[in-house]
């Protein structure tokens, strides 16, 4: 009843071209954003933003760029631990050796280095397809955990094969390292998150991004309508690899702090996968309501569970969550391809014509 | 309506000829030695019986195969093959005889993909979404939407192809093809599979857009009721080879074509 369109009539076609064309979901965005960026850091606890909401927004990050490798582009991927991983070391070289440049800077710089990455291991793409592409995804993963164990220099020799986050300021405060404040460091990452989001939903609903959905619905006709196939498929791994390698300096400077070696492995790769499957391929809502999914699961689990007076060990929490997130994918792939996106959207269409079956 | 790349041909002059052109696969010769051309503004229909070799002609006109002989003019321009770039960007559009549309996406964003190669606001503009990217969006959709009245296909804008009915399909995928503004528009049996109220509708439009927009139209169907009321010249295969070119009433009429299509007795 609340929800719906009825009256709002477009006049230019700038207005129907809107990426919220509708109102209430104007509003909607508006009272988002202004929780998120007010209220959240006024209210909420340090636990809240340093063990949810600051996780959250990260793995959205990531789950945002391999959407648009594999939910857009119909690329499938599993090396964006990798690229992950190539942000979060590039970001942690630069700091260390221009440790007079603003962290916040190199963060983005970083996301660049992943990006060359990308597009090396985007090249096979022309040639091959599906799985055949899904898999020198996978060797570039492999190539790139090995390297950030065995290369040493990336690490500036550190013994323990770890990165330690040294403290780095924003408008002399600390943003970084063990003194960083979590309202700050939540703030920070907010907005570099919102800026991604928005150019990303920019590109999606543009020239670039039905590109990009041409060449994953049909390949062939793209190119018939002179749509470059090679030139596309490079510029979403550009593109995907850059937001994986932001999430990744993002996760080892403002969540983990210091990094070991292994946490840009497989499993990282698979998370983040099936975050993307979850919150729905080709969404970009859809990357944040599967990282909330997926990251939020057990420690909704683990806390409920304790509420309501059970108490397990930290142990059975995880495999609880393992089998769960493994039938939940399961069964959105079976009743849902299209994830909790559509979910959302099917409801957004009953909402409009609600209280009436249509 | 111009075409982005290539010299003006005048109407009535050969807009595209192939010459002696040979494609095998394997030890099948799917197209064997056809020569015909196509004149500016004209329907031409390329006909034949099932493994005639009709759509691999197409396939070869926009770059999607390669012939090992032969030589294709487009516009005044010589080439032993095309690249289905070159032929995009010198205005050859397509339909397919099995609809290729981009399933995921709505009527509207297919028709709006179609005139991909007429933007150029660079990835910089493209974050950003207003300014010129914002100008350009909204002009082409303008575009997209006179070619959607004319195809009348307003209430399925912001459908998922996927779900429409064949016959709109067929249509958007058309509409695809247009906001191309192509100077050639080949339709690979654009009327496969209606009924014929649909093939009424379908003929209507091929016959308006080569009407109001001047555009040259080859076209293989099945129908030959369809292709001799439609068609300027018929251009006949068989096995491969050319068997007849003419005018409907001169094919109509030859013999090797009637043995073809009803066979002869040996």
């Amino acid at each position: 009843m609340f929800y719906r369109e009825a009256g709002q009539f477009k006049t230019t076609y700038q207005a129907d071209q809107a990426v919220f064309p509708i109102l209430q979901d104007r509003i909607g965005l508006a009272i988002i954003l202004v929780s998120a960026f007010v209220l959240i850091p006024l209210a909420a606890t340090d636990f809240f933003l340093t063990v949810i909401m600051i996780p959250f927004l990260i793995l959205a990050l990531a789950s945002m760029g391999l959407n648009i490798l594999t939910g857009y582009t119909g690329l499938l991927s599993l090396g964006t631990g990798g690229f992950m991983g190539v942000g979060a070391f590039a970001c942690y070289k630069l700091t260390t050796i221009y440790p007079g440049v603003n962290i916040v800077i190199w963060i983005l710089v970083s996301g660049f280095f992943s990006t060359a990455l990308g597009i090396l291991f985007g090249l096979p793409s022309l040639r091959i397809k599906g799985f055949y592409l899904t898999v020198a995804t996978l060797a570039s993963q492999f190539f790139l955990d090995w390297s950030f164990i065995r290369v040493q220099w990336l690490t500036n020799y550190n013994t323990s094969g770890a990165i330690e986050v040294p403290t780095r300021t924003l408008f002399s405060m600390p943003v970084t390292g063990p003194n960083a404040t979590p309202q700050f460091r939540y703030l920070v990452i907010l907005s570099i998150v919102t800026l991604l989001t928005w150019f990303a939903s920019n590109l999606v609903h543009g020239r670039i991004g039905r590109m990009w959905m041409a060449v994953r619905d049909m390949d062939l006709a793209a190119e018939l309508i002179g749509i470059p196939l090679y030139r596309t498929k490079l510029l979403a791994f550009a593109i995907s690899s850059y937001y994986c390698g932001v999430a990744g300096a993002l996760m080892v400077f403002f969540w983990y702090g210091s990094a070991e070696p292994g946490v840009f492995n497989i499993d990282q790769s698979f998370t983040i996968l099936f975050m993307v499957i979850i919150g729905g391929l080709g969404s970009l809502t859809g990357s944040f309501f599967g990282a909330a999914l997926i990251y939020g699961l057990p420690i909704v689990l683990k806390n409920v569970l304790h509420g309501v007076g059970i108490n397990i060990v930290p142990a059975t929490v995880e495999h609880i969550t393992f089998m769960s997130v493994g039938a939940l994918i399961v069964l959105v792939l079976i009743i849902e391809p299209l994830g909790l996106a559509r979910l959302w959207q099917i409801t957004k269409q009953k909402l409009r014509v609600w209280p009436f079956p249509y | 309506m111009k075409a982005p790349g290539g010299p003006e041909v005048a109407a009535g002059d050969v807009l595209l000829s192939v010459e002696d052109v040979s494609l095998a696969f394997g030890g099948v010769k799917a197209v064997n030695d056809v020569s015909f051309d196509i004149r500016k503004g004209e329907i031409r229909a390329i006909i034949g019986p099932n493994g005639a070799g009709k759509t691999s002609m197409l396939n070869i006109i926009n770059g999607f195969y390669h012939p090992q002989q032969g030589r294709i003019t487009f516009k005044g321009e010589t080439r032993a093959k095309m690249r289905p770039h070159d032929a995009a960007a010198g205005g050859i559009a397509r339909t397919f005889q099995n609809v290729a549309l981009f399933r995921g996406m709505t009527s509207l964003d297919n028709i709006m993909a179609g005139r991909t190669l007429r933007m150029n606001k660079n990835l910089f503009w493209q974050l950003l979404r207003f300014g010129p990217a914002m100008k350009e969006e909204v002009e082409h959709r303008a575009r997209v939407e006179e070619i959607i009245d004319f195809l009348k296909i307003q209430e399925i804008r912001r459908t998922p192809v996927g779900r429409l009915p064949y016959g709109l399909q067929k249509r958007v995928e058309l509409g695809r093809a247009l906001a191309m503004e192509p100077e050639l528009l080949l339709l690979d049996e654009p009327m496969a599979g209606m009924n014929l109220e649909e093939k009424e509708d379908m003929s209507r439009f091929i016959l308006d857009v080569n009407d109001h927009f001047g555009t040259t139209v080859a076209l293989i169907e099945h129908d030959m009721g369809v292709v001799m009321d439609l068609s300027d010249r018929v251009v006949v295969l068989d096995h491969g080879v050319k068997i007849a070119d003419g005018t409907p009433d001169q094919v109509k009429s030859n013999q090797a074509v009637i043995d073809a299509y009803l066979g002869v007795a040996h």
